[in-house]
C-alpha cells in the first residue's frame, strides 16, 4: 500500500477517548473547534492550563472534546460560572462556548452585564439561527419570517444583532465571520485569546440537521453556508452598499478592539 | 479533610474580631463566614437579608476577599459554584423569592458537589415578614435526587456560630449548606462573643495529591467525597451537571448513573451521626417534649417553663439543623413522651417529618402560627394546656 496514515497534529488538544464526535455530519461545530485548535497552536497555548466552559446545545458540546478543565451542562449560566472563576483566579485562562440561545436569550442579562463589567473571558458564540439541539425552534438570531420548530408560518420577530448588542453593552473585542472563512475565524480567536477583557467572536454557522431544513428546505450544508454567504458582507464594503442590498443582512470583521480596565469585582480596589 | 486551626493562617487570624459585641443578626452571619474563611460572597438585593451583603462588600476587600452583586440570583450562585471549583470559600445570601431562583445553581452544585453556603433569610410570598413556610423547598427545591444541609440558628450568637458550622459541612462534604435565617433573629441586635481565632476550628476541602493521569475526579469512597484537583493544572476535570462516571466523563451508562447518585445521597444520609445536632432542655423528667427549630425555640423553652410552673412536665429538643433530619434523636424523644408538639411558624409543614419519625410511638400535636411572627411563649403554653388537659 505504501500510503501513509496522517494523522492531524492538532489531534493533541483533543480526549482520543470522546471521538467521534457527536456533531451531524456538516455542522458548522466542527469547523469552529477546529479554528479554535489552530489558535490554540499558533499562540502555544496549553488547554490543561485554561478553563472552558459549554453551557447546553450542540455548541456547549464543543470543549468535550478538549483536554482540558470544563464546565458544562446548565444552559445559559456561563458567563455567571466564569465571573466567579476570574475572581478568585484572575490568572486563568476563560473561554466560553455558547450557541446563540445560550448567550443572548437565556443568558442574555449575563452576557449584557459581562460586557458592562468587562469581564476577561473569551466568548465564542456560534450562531447557527436556532435552538439546534432541542430540534430547530426559533430563536432570537433566528433570521425574520424563517420557518422553524416553532414558527411553522415564520417568524414575526425581529433577530438580535448580537455584536452590536455586545458592543453597545460596552464589550471591549467583538468580531463576526462564518463558517466559511477559515483564516479569519482562526485569527480573530487569535485576537481574543490574547486580548485583555471581553471578547465575542461571534461566528455564523450551518445547521443543515435544523435551520437548514426547515428555514431553508435544504440539509446540505454547503447550501447554507451559501445562504450565509449572501446574507452577510463586509463591514468595509458598507458604504459602497445601499440600505436596500443591506437590508436582513449582518456585517462581517472586527468591530471593535481597545483596552479598557477588566473587572475584579464590585468593589474599586481597596 | 484536614482541619486547619485558625492561628496557623496568619492573614486569616486578623479577620476574626474577637470580642464581645452588640451585634445585628445579619451582621452576626457575615463575621461567621469570615471566620470561617469565606473570601467570595455574590448576592442580589433582598430584604431582609441586604444588610448581609452590604456588610460583606465592607467586610471581603478588607481581609482580602472579592465581593460581587450580580444583575441576579442566578448570577450569584453560578459564580458561586465558579469560584468554589477555583478554590474559594464562598457564600450568598438571599430571602425566599431570591432562593427560587437559585435552585439550578443549587442542583449543579449538588450534582458536581461544589462546597457553597447559602443563607436564606426566609420571608412571606410577596413580603419581609417572618416566617418557616419553606423548610421544604430548602430540601426539595430542585430537581434530581440529591440529599440537603440546613442548619437553623436560633439567636444572633448562634447566627455566627452555625454560619461557621455551615461552612465546615459544606467543605467536608462538598455539599451546598443552607443557613436557614428568618427576619426575626436576622433583624434583631443581641449579644455575640467571637472567640480567639484559634478557638475556631475549621475543616478546608481535601487536594488530591495524585497526578493528573491518575486522578479520578469523582471517585470515592463508598459514601464519602471525591478530593478536589486544582483548575488549569493539567487534571483535565469534566464539571458537567450531565449524569457522568469517576473519571467525570458525561456517561449514560445506568449502573454509573447509579453508582453517582447513591454517593451523592448516600455521603449525606450514611453521615447523620456526624451531621446532625440537636440540643435538650428540661427533657430528663419531660412527660411531653416540644420538637422546634430556628427562632421558634427561644419562646418553646420559656413555654416549657412556663408550663411546668403548672405542674405540666415539659421539655424542648431543639432541632439544630432540620435536613437530613437528626432521625435518631426524635425517636428517642417519641419513646420516651406521651406527645409531642411540633412548634413552628408556618401552615404545619415539618411536623410531617416529625410524624413519620416518631412512627406512632407517641402523638404529634402541630402548634403552628402562620402570621408573620413567630410565636409567643404564652400561645405556646396554651396551645400545651389544652392539649394536655
Ligand atoms: C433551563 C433549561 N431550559 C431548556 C433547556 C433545553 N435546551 C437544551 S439545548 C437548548 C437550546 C440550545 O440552543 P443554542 O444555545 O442556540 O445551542 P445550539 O444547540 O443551537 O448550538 C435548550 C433550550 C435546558 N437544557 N435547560
Ligand atoms: S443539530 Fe445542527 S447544530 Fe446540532 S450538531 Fe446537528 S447540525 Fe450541528
Ligand atoms: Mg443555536
Amino acid at each position: 500500500m505504501g500510503e501513509e496514515l496522517k494523522i492531524n497534529p492538532l489531534r493533541k488538544f483533543l480526549r482520543k477517548e470522546k471521538l467521534p464526535h457527536f456533531f451531524c455530519a456538516g455542522c458548522g461545530c466542527g469547523q469552529v473547534l477546529n479554528y479554535y485548535t489552530q489558535a490554540l497552536d499558533a499562540l502555544n497555548m496549553d488547554p490543561e492550563k485554561m478553563l472552558h466552559i459549554g453551557g447546553v446545545g450542540c455548541t456547549a458540546r464543543i470543549p468535550i472534546y478538549l483536554k482540558t478543565d470544563m464546565f458544562h451542562g446548565v444552559h445559559g449560566r456561563t458567563l455567571a460560572w466564569a465571573t466567579g472563576v476570574k475572581m478568585t483566579q484572575p490568572d486563568l485562562p476563560v473561554v466560553i462556548f455558547a450557541g446563540d440561545g445560550d448567550l443572548v436569550s437565556i443568558g442574555g442579562n449575563h452576557m449584557i452585564q459581562s460586557c458592562r463589567r468587562n469581564l476577561d473571558v473569551t466568548v465564542v458564540m456560534v450562531n447557527n439561527m436556532n435552538f439546534a439541539m432541542t430540534g430547530g425552534q426559533v430563536a432570537p438570531t433566528t433570521p425574520e419570517e424563517s420557518v422553524t420548530m416553532t414558527t411553522p408560518y415564520g417568524s414575526g420577530e425581529p433577530r438580535f444583532d448580537v455584536c452590536r448588542l455586545a458592543m453597545a453593552a460596552g464589550a471591549s473585542h467583538v468580531e463576526r465571520w462564518t463558517t466559511a472563512q477559515p483564516v479569519q475565524c482562526k485569527l480573530a480567536m487569535e485576537r481574543a485569546l490574547q486580548h485583555k477583557g471581553f471578547s465575542l467572536i461571534e461566528i455564523v454557522s450551518q445547521c443543515p440537521t435544523h435551520y437548514g431544513r426547515y428555514a431553508l428546505k435544504t440539509g446540505d450544508p454547503v447550501k447554507v453556508m451559501n445562504y450565509i454567504q449572501s446574507n452577510t458582507y463586509a463591514k468595509e464594503q458598507s458604504e459602497r452598499m445601499t440600505d436596500e442590498e443591506k437590508e436582513g443582512k449582518l456585517p462581517l470583521g472586527m468591530f471593535i478592539c481597545e483596552e479598557k480596565p477588566v473587572y475584579a469585582g464590585t468593589n474599586m480596589a481597596f | 479533610m484536614s482541619i486547619i486551626r485558625a492561628n496557623q493562617l496568619d492573614a486569616w487570624e486578623k479577620c476574626v474580631d474577637t470580642g464581645v459585641h452588640f451585634m445585628l443578626g445579619n451582621y452576626a452571619l457575615v463575621e461567621g463566614a469570615i471566620s470561617a474563611g469565606c473570601n467570595f460572597f455574590a448576592g442580589y438585593p433582598i430584604t431582609p437579608a441586604n444588610e448581609i451583603s452590604e456588610r460583606m462588600s465592607q467586610r471581603l476587600p478588607q481581609v482580602g476577599g472579592k465581593f460581587v452583586q450580580g444583575e441576579d440570583e442566578l448570577c450569584s450562585v453560578f459564580a458561586l459554584a465558579g469560584a468554589s471549583l477555583a478554590g474559594a470559600k464562598v457564600m450568598t445570601a438571599t430571602a425566599s423569592a431570591g432562593f427560587n431562583y437559585m435552585q439550578e445553581g443549587l442542583g449543579y452544585c449538588y450534582t458536581i458537589e461544589a462546597p457553597i453556603v447559602i443563607a436564606d433569610v426566609m420571608r412571606t410570598r410577596g413580603d419581609n415578614f417572618a416566617t418557616y413556610a419553606d423548610v421544604y423547598q430548602l430540601r426539595y427545591g430542585c430537581s434530581g435526587d440529591y440529599e440537603a444541609i440546613v442548619v437553623c440558628p436560633a439567636s444572633v450568637q448562634e447566627l455566627y456560630d452555625y454560619t461557621i458550622w455551615a461552612f465546615n459541612l459544606a467543605e467536608k462534604y462538598r455539599n451546598p449548606v443552607i443557613v436557614m435565617s428568618e427576619a426575626t433573629i436576622a433583624l434583631m441586635r443581641e449579644r455575640l462573643e467571637i472567640p480567639t481565632a484559634e478557638k475556631i476550628e475549621l475543616f478546608n476541602r481535601k487536594y488530591t495529591t495524585a497526578a493528573p493521569a491518575d486522578y479520578l475526579p469523582f471517585g470515592a469512597p463508598e459514601n464519602g467525597c471525591p478530593d478536589f484537583a486544582p483548575l488549569g493544572k493539567g487534571y483535565k476535570t469534566i464539571y458537567s451537571l450531565n449524569p457522568h462516571n469517576e473519571k467525570g466523563g458525561i456517561d449514560w451508562d445506568p449502573d454509573e448513573f447509579e453508582r453517582l447518585y447513591k454517593r451523592v445521597c448516600g455521603k449525606i444520609r450514611e453521615n447523620e451521626d456526624d451531621i446532625c445536632r440537636t440540643e435538650s432542655f428540661m427533657m430528663d423528667d419531660a412527660e411531653y417534649a416540644i420538637v422546634t427549630y430556628g427562632s421558634e425555640t427561644r419562646p418553646s423553652i420559656e413555654a416549657a417553663q412556663m408550663a411546668r410552673e403548672s405542674g405540666i412536665k415539659v421539655g424542648v429538643l431543639k432541632l439544630c439543623n432540620i435536613w437530613p433530619v437528626p432521625e435518631k434523636a426524635i425517636r428517642e424523644v417519641a419513646g420516651n413522651v406521651t406527645k409531642i408538639f411540633a412548634v413552628e411558624m408556618n401552615m404545619g409543614r415539618y411536623v410531617n417529618e416529625i410524624t413519620r419519625v416518631a412512627g406512632g410511638k407517641c402523638p404529634v400535636v402541630s402548634v403552628t402560627k402562620n402570621r408573620g411572627q413567630i410565636h409567643t411563649s404564652a400561645e405556646i403554653f396554651r396551645a400545651i394546656r389544652e392539649e394536655t388537659k
